[in-house]
């Protein structure tokens, strides 16, 4: 799906000039921990979407560490202007949605966005 | 070793600020940077990245003051990061997945999780941590260069 998709699916609003909507995305990763992003975020790269409350710099940063495709700011989170700066150099699209995160993730799952790792192999079950 | 050292094609050593939650993750972006300009294979370019960045991400939240080291080497990429500051009382407890000692405003920034060390662990070939309570820690991990496509993701991929 292409990221001016996922921008009209979720009412969002891209707040990095001259992003890339043509960007295909096919995965998403949900997280408010970096520990977590760095945990987990490792497998999918380029065609993934991160969704997530941080508005610091270092979520550019960890996300500039898997080559993330687009950030999208879930409970109408504005990043700080360090944020933005840092996205715009690195050519990350930041949005910004009104939902919360688990309505996005919702919207997302429906329209075909898989997750970029299901589950954990080391967890109960 | 001795004879890799002498070896060395690379050596920079980076400052890390405690404390200083704007710029973290700014020395870990300048190491994949070199790795990507020096056209290192994406696995050991993403683990080095990923150990640096909880390494850089624990002199911020818990050390004074610290240094990073990059060493590229023909065989292997070697991390040494000396931090002063509050040290760990048991190094192998602070080893174990989700114990933290993080405060409330680590937490906030959304660090903390207690994965870090176990995480820098998982994507490197050996790990070496050392603390004196009360003085600082000493960190160094290698990742060999050797059979580099040979890393075994934890996790099942998505779908």
């Amino acid at each position: 799906m292409k990221l001016r998709e996922i921008r009209d699916i979720l009412t969002a609003e891209v707040i990095t000039a001259d992003a890339n909507l043509e960007k295909e995305i096919k995965y998403g990763f949900a997280a408010d921990l970096i520990s977590d992003v760095l945990a987990l975020g490792r497998v999918t790269g380029v065609q993934t979407l991160l969704i997530t409350g941080i508005i610091h710099p270092q979520v550019i940063h960890a996300s500039n560490i898997f080559d993330l495709g687009a950030i999208i700011f879930v409970r109408g989170k504005r990043p700080v202007e360090a944020t933005l700066q840092l996205a715009i150099e690195n050519q990350i699209p930041l949005l910004v949605t009104p939902y919360i995160m688990y309505e996005t993730c919702g919207r997302l799952y429906q329209h075909g966005i898989k997750p970029s790792i299901a589950r954990v192999k080391n967890g109960p079950g | 070793m001795a004879q890799a050292e002498e070896n060395m094609r690379f050596h920079e050593i980076f400052h890390i600020e405690g404390g200083d939650f704007t710029n973290a993750g700014a020395i870990s972006s300048r190491v994949k940077k070199i790795l990507k300009e020096a056209g290192f294979p994406g696995q050991i370019i993403l683990r080095t990245s990923i150990a640096t960045f909880e390494a850089e991400m624990n002199v911020i939240c818990y050390a004074n003051q610290g240094s990073l080291s990059l060493f590229i080497a023909p065989n292997f990429l070697k991390v040494v990061v000396e931090d002063e500051g509050t040290g760990i009382s048991d190094v192998n407890l602070a080893m174990k997945e989700g114990y933290s000692t993080a405060d409330d405003r680590v937490r906030e920034l959304g660090f903390g999780a207690g994965m870090g060390l176990s995480n820098i662990r998982r994507n490197t070939d050996e790990m070496v941590l050392t603390s004196r309570l009360g003085r600082g820690t000493h960190l160094e991990f290698v990742i060999s260069l050797e059979g580099a496509d040979r890393s075994v993701p934890l996790l099942s991929s998505g779908g």
